[in-house]
């Protein structure tokens, strides 16, 4: 350990909340505000003044890093958050590969990871590490049941996809194929794309030409986008549907006329205006924005609230572990993954939680509505 | 595969052939010039297209900022050069020159709300804030160096397109851009429908080709920089100074990575960290032009172009891989035809 405190650590420390030396509860915060995927970590690192400050009457400090992305870097921002800082529990990271990468080093030093990724893999199957990591995202299986139970209902017989070819289109394109078996679809195509291609005209003909239904675009934010709007352009007539990856202001913004009619799935936060009331996810919902915007000027991604609603999960789970440890101790951390795991009907900015032994991530059919875009908004599907 | 389909991925191979082929020329000839391998060529391809997104959308420009401080730098090395070099005072007027038009891209960027003045002035502001970035670079970061091995040039070659990667994510954010198309209108001819924007890449491309290649036929700032080119030691005895050989090829590379940029933004996402890609396969057509065929380079460029629209259509998982392995039977070929190479390190 005295080794590894010699190393010398060229990342950003960026400490956000630092407010006195009082030992209150510590919380790493890991992202990816810079490389590949920052568009993911940019609003997640922006969340973290505006987490909940206390609970237990503990004092909550946020230690923020920054990944830049890589894999690798993360292994080393948690043994450092862990080793050197002595964290209650970690925040992050920001995307699937890396935080598969770090389940075995949290799992041995005995600290929860609340991890805002996509991929299901992170809490699923569960087992004696993977008790350790919480997922505050709907699994993929919820998000393509409810795509293919749409297309199924309009009279789809057969779909093709088209992803990244990354961690998160191979999810999907399983994620497509169980939900497709299970419901009777054919998938006709598979296509792979990758973020930085220039023209995707090549895959969008096969596909056409292999007349499907409906497409499923499987990519995580702007890199969404091309597959839909060559599909347009190369005359593709049928129904496009979107993974929740897409559920963003810049889907819009970049995509324009052509991705008008499209149909997704996501978190209500897209259609504040058009959830009822009484849906308790939208105060806080409301809220979140509110405060965001009034940080930074801008709206946050929904990227943001897994992190707003990781913060919230710790701050219900802390008073319950209070009693059994101090914060700093091995008791401590332990049982604050056991009040993670016992967390019921929790209402957070995305919908609201009910952690089980063999479910980290905890969401049902109440965070996800089925949306489509019409007049350059996106709205509920009637 | 039908006509029609083989037809449309033609087209689409096309297009991205012309901008390749762009880029291969650049690559070429920066690298027949200085022996620098111009690895942030494609940087300047989505500063450009990204500034033009900005503008569109009505944010500031925040790229003159880089240009300002690129040029206050080259000011200081340019006077602290000539003290030591001459013992007086000498007005550096090339990087006096710059200073004033980083003063001025950052002034114009920050107030002037380009998205309501017509395309025309987004694209004249463009190139007025990304081409001098390419003598920046040069003045920079490879004069100081510019009689070191060409490792040596290309490691610092990759230093600064990782360094420019980085400085275009704090400039440009995280997110991808697209731009406005100079016109909407489909061409539909016989079964095919054309994009005009496909048409305006490809007329570009075709345009800056035959006028660089005037430019070095005809003009004597075109020649000397061929004959610096030829035999850089018989260029400088001459009165060819590498300096202005270095200058002036990296303008041109900035000017042609520029326009690429500005022409493609309409039909692609471009992001920050989009300019590696595109110029890699730049670099396939310069090596198969011999980093020193300009036409065969872009004939290359446009085969690279056409394999990948086609190697996406079979296998779209394993494109990238089929035209990188290009490299192979053309580097076989090239190695056995011309037998063993001095190498002049």
């Amino acid at each position: 350990m005295l080794a590894l405190k010699s190393v010398p650590l060229s990342l950003a420390v960026v400490l956000t909340l630092a407010t006195s030396a009082v030992a209150g509860v510590k919380i790493g915060v890991v992202t990816s505000a810079s490389g590949p995927i920052a568009l993911v970590g940019i609003p997640q690192k922006n969340t973290v003044p505006l987490l909940p400050k206390t609970a237990g009457g503990e004092t909550i400090e946020y230690i923020s890093l920054d990944d830049a992305s890589d894999p690798s870097a993360t292994v080393t921002v948690f043994k450092k958050l862990v080793l050197e800082e002595k964290v209650d529990a970690i925040i992050g990271p920001s995307g699937s590969p890396n935080a598969l990468g770090i389940i075995g080093f949290v799992a041995e030093n005995g600290v929860a990871v609340l991890a805002p990724v996509g991929s299901a893999s992170a809490v699923l199957p569960m087992d004696d590490k993977k008790k350790w990591i919480f997922k505050t995202t709907q699994n993929d299986g919820l998000v393509a049941d409810l795509l293919v139970g749409q297309m199924v209902k309009t009279g789809v017989k057969t779909v093709g996809f088209i992803g990244t070819s990354d961690s998160y289109g191979d999810t999907w394109s399983k994620a497509l194929q169980e939900a497709a078996k299970a419901k009777g679809l054919t998938v006709v195509a598979q296509e792979r794309f990758t973020r930085q291609d220039t023209s995707l005209v090549a895959q969008g003909l096969k596909i056409v030409s292999k007349s499907p239904d409906a497409v499923l675009v499987g990519a995580p934010g702007s890199s969404s986008v091309l597959p839909e709007t060559t599909l347009v352009d190369v005359g593709y007539k049928g129904k496009i549907y979107q993974t929740h990856g897409a559920a963003l202001q810049d889907f819009l913004k970049l995509g324009g006329k052509k991705v008008e009619g499209t149909i997704l799935a996501g978190s209500g936060m897209l259609v504040l205006d058009e959830i009822p009331d009484t849906n308790p996810a939208k105060k806080i919902a409301v809220d979140y924005i509110a405060g965001y915007e009034k940080l930074y000027g801008v709206k946050p991604a929904t990227f943001g609230a897994n992190v707003l609603d990781a913060g919230l999960l710790l701050e219900n789970a802390i008073p319950a572990a209070l009693k059994v440890g101090k914060p700093g101790t091995r008791e401590f951390r332990a049982a604050l993954r056991d009040a993670l795991e016992a967390t019921k009907e929790l209402t957070g900015a995305q919908g609201v939680y009910n952690m089980t032994p063999e479910d980290h991530s905890g969401f049902d059919r109440r965070g996800l509505e089925l949306l489509t875009v019409s007049g350059g908004q996106f709205h509920l599907l009637k | 595969m039908n006509a029609q389909i083989a037809l449309m991925l033609g087209q689409d191979g096309v297009t991205s052939g012309a901008i390749y082929a762009l880029l291969a020329i650049s690559i070429i000839l920066v690298f027949s010039v200085t022996r620098i391998l111009l690895v942030p060529q494609g940087e300047f391809v989505t500063f450009s297209a990204l500034t033009m997104a900005a503008m569109q959308g009505g944010r500031p420009v925040r790229l003159g900022v880089l240009v300002l401080g690129l040029a206050l730098a080259a000011l200081v090395m340019d006077v602290v050069a000539d003290r030591q070099r001459y013992r007086a005072w000498i007005w550096p007027k090339t990087s006096l020159a710059l200073v004033a038009v980083g003063l001025v891209v950052v002034g114009l960027g920050l107030s002037v709300p380009f998205d309501r003045l017509g395309m025309l002035a987004q694209i004249a502001f463009t190139l007025a804030t990304v081409v001098p970035l390419g003598p920046l670079i040069y003045r920079v970061f490879f004069q100081p160096i510019a009689a070191a091995p060409s490792l040596v040039l290309l490691m610092v070659a990759i230093a600064v397109h990782v360094a420019l990667i980085g400085g275009g994510l704090l400039i440009f954010g995280p997110e991808g851009a697209r731009t406005e198309p100079f016109s909407d209108a489909v061409i539909e001819l016989g079964p095919a429908m054309i994009a005009s924007q496909t048409l305006w890449v490809i007329g570009v491309s075709a345009l800056l080709t035959i006028a660089l290649g005037l430019f070095f036929e005809v003009s004597l700032w075109g020649k000397a920089l061929r004959a610096a080119a030829f035999n850089r030691l018989g260029a400088e005895l001459v009165g060819i100074s590498p300096e202005f050989a270095g200058r002036t090829s990296m303008t041109l590379a900035a000017l042609i990575g520029a326009v690429s940029g500005i022409v493609v933004a309409p039909i692609t996402t471009i992001y920050y960290d989009s300019g590696f890609l595109i110029s890699l396969k730049g670099f396939v057509g310069a090596i198969i032009g011999a980093m020193s065929s300009f036409s065969v380079a872009a004939l290359g460029a446009l085969l690279v172009g056409q394999t990948e629209s086609f190697s996406t259509f079979w296998a779209s998982t394993y494109k990238e891989i089929i035209v990188f392995t290009l490299l192979l039977p053309v580097l076989l070929w090239r190695s056995l035809r011309q037998g063993s190479v001095e190498d002049d390190e």
